[in-house]
């Protein structure tokens, strides 16, 4: 137990000191701005808006800043900056079929209307460090431009299934109710999809990668294909009161995850390919794929499938993957806990006391 | 705002109105600086709602057309101005910048007086929005460049 202790305002003012000095590096070095980190770090900035569950690049960027690049302590940041505004309201669905499309591939079909488009990728790079990026500021060369052959919204590639009756349906809320918000009323288990979709999309990216990796290595297998993966920008709308219309207020970037996973069916209804979603702010796609394995594992017993695995239980993984508050417990057992400690040090010499007395008594007999 | 308002003659559509604050929305500070200052120099608009900063939150669906799902929150400024001649405007915009707020909720209440609509249209409006379609244009044939035909190869026998 954590017992409050007062004293050391001047050594933990100078510790601060010294972290400022620390956070600056060596001063030879020019300062980075937030607008560097925003524009070239743009990644870590996404990964903080999304786990920091607020979107906002300015304010991730200066977060990322301040925290010397700890990523944990940048979203934290976010979190608590967001408890200090007013909610003005919940903004329309994202319309996610009406996205202005930057990548948008598909495991599941090479030929597929819309086309599969790589955009800005990783993937088929060697992996090699790049030595010149160490150098002074070269040129990038201006992206190649292709003819665009149709302006036309590009469709799910789960709705050219679903055409087929192939795959699950995405049921509409049955009970006419709005969706739960976990940032307005604690967790309960057993938590419903749209809560677990919340919390999921909030969650820290390595701890729901390795619950996706262990689903896929047998713990909870579901064998799923990339159905799709789309990243690009799309509109968000509030419907303000005082104007009685919903308000267009910008754009966002999201990346959205969708699986193409194995059956189920029964004796009345034909076998269909089940599926698992991901959605998350900015381009994290890794975190987006990550999600939507895990909330197709937790659908487990929903579709009636044998559970068990790490990843099908709600509780376990719904409780354990924001990094916010597993930081916060982790890290809290670095404060002073010295009259616990006392209280545990009387108990173990008590203990040994006795153990002692025990050995000599029975010596003696 | 009431039907009996003096301004209500000229209140433009609701669709009209959320024609121009899309158009705020993705227009950056200057662009809507310049275009009020083109369009109404003079300009004497009472703060109705002094600018302020909070939070929305945003939504998806289950699958992209599914069940709702609250995703996340976002910042918005918003603003409430009224004009001298009535027409009572509202800012509302992703961010942080108050300013933005303020000076998209003047477009929106000069947008509603029918003299100063032609100008708006001229100054801000066609401006932004060509910005846009060049810019979404440009984003769209650098995407489709990267546009990729896998071969799937016949494996061999062994």
């Amino acid at each position: 137990m954590y017992v409050a202790v007062k004293g050391g305002e001047a050594a933990i003012a100078n510790a601060h000191r010294l972290l400022a000095s620390e956070r600056r590096g060596d001063p030879a070095v020019p300062e980075i701005s937030p607008d560097q980190i925003r524009e070239q770090l743009s990644l870590a900035v996404d990964r903080v808006m999304s786990e920091g569950s607020l979107y906002d690049r300015d304010l991730a960027a200066l977060a990322i800043k301040q925290a010397r690049g700890d990523m944990i302590e940048a979203i934290f940041l976010v979190r608590a900056f967001r408890t200090t505004l007013p909610r003005f309201g919940y903004a329309a669905p994202l319309d996610t079929a009406a996205m202005q499309i930057r990548r948008r591939i598909s495991a599941t079909y090479k030929d597929l209307p819309g086309g599969q488009l790589l955009g800005p990728t990783f993937d088929y790079t060697h992996r090699l460090i790049d030595p010149a990026l160490a150098g002074d500021e070269t040129a990038v060369p201006a992206p190649l431009r292709a003819q665009i052959v149709s302006t036309e919204l590009v469709p799910h590639v789960t709705g050219l299934l679903d055409g087929e009756g192939l795959i699950e349906r995405n049921a509409p809320r049955a009970d006419g109710l709005p969706a739960g918000d976990l940032t307005r009323e604690a967790l309960e288990f057993p938590a419903d999809r749209d809560l677990r979709l919340q919390c999921l999309s909030r969650g820290d990216e390595g701890f729901l990668l390795g619950m996706a990796y262990s689903t896929q290595r047998g713990f909870g297998r579901t064998h799923p294909f990339a159905g799709e993966i789309r990243m690009g920008e799309v509109e968000v709308e509030l419907f303000a009161e005082e104007a009685g219309f919903a308000i267009p207020l910008g754009e966002i970037t999201v990346t959205e995850f969708e699986t193409v996973n194995q059956f189920t069916g029964s004796e009345s209804a034909p076998p269909q390919f089940t599926r698992g979603y991901g959605l998350v702010f900015g381009h994290c796609e890794r975190k987006a794929m990550s999600m939507a394995l895990v909330d197709r594992a937790l659908r487990a017993d929903e579709l009636g499938e044998e559970s068990g695995a790490p990843a099908q239980d709600q509780e376990f993984v719904l409780s354990h993957c924001d990094n916010v508050a597993a930081t916060g417990f982790v890290e809290h057992l670095k404060l002073p806990h010295y009259v616990d400690f006392q209280a545990e040090l009387g108990l173990i010499r008590k203990l040994r006391r006795e153990h002692t007395a025990r050995h000599v008594k029975e010596a003696a007999e | 705002m009431s039907a009996s308002h003096p301004a209500a003659v000229g209140v433009s559509s609701s669709a009209e109105r959320r024609h121009v604050m899309a158009v705020c929305a993705h227009a950056t500070l200057a662009e809507l600086a310049d275009g009020i200052a083109a369009v109404a120099p003079d300009l004497a608009a009472t703060v109705v709602r002094p600018p302020e900063l909070g939070l929305v939150m945003l939504r998806g669906r289950a699958g992209g057309d599914g069940a709702p799902f609250n995703l996340g929150e976002a910042t918005v400024a918003r603003a409430a101005v009224r004009l001298s001649s009535g027409e009572m405007g509202l800012g509302y915009v992703l961010g942080r910048s108050l300013e933005k707020a303020r000076l998209a909720a003047i477009v929106d209440a000069l947008a509603q007086v029918p003299a100063h609509r032609p100008a708006l249209q001229r100054a801000l409006i066609e401006p932004v929005e060509a910005r846009r379609l060049r810019e979404r244009s440009v984003t769209a044939a650098e995407t489709a460049a990267t546009k990729v035909d896998f071969f799937t190869l016949v494996r061999g026998e062994d």
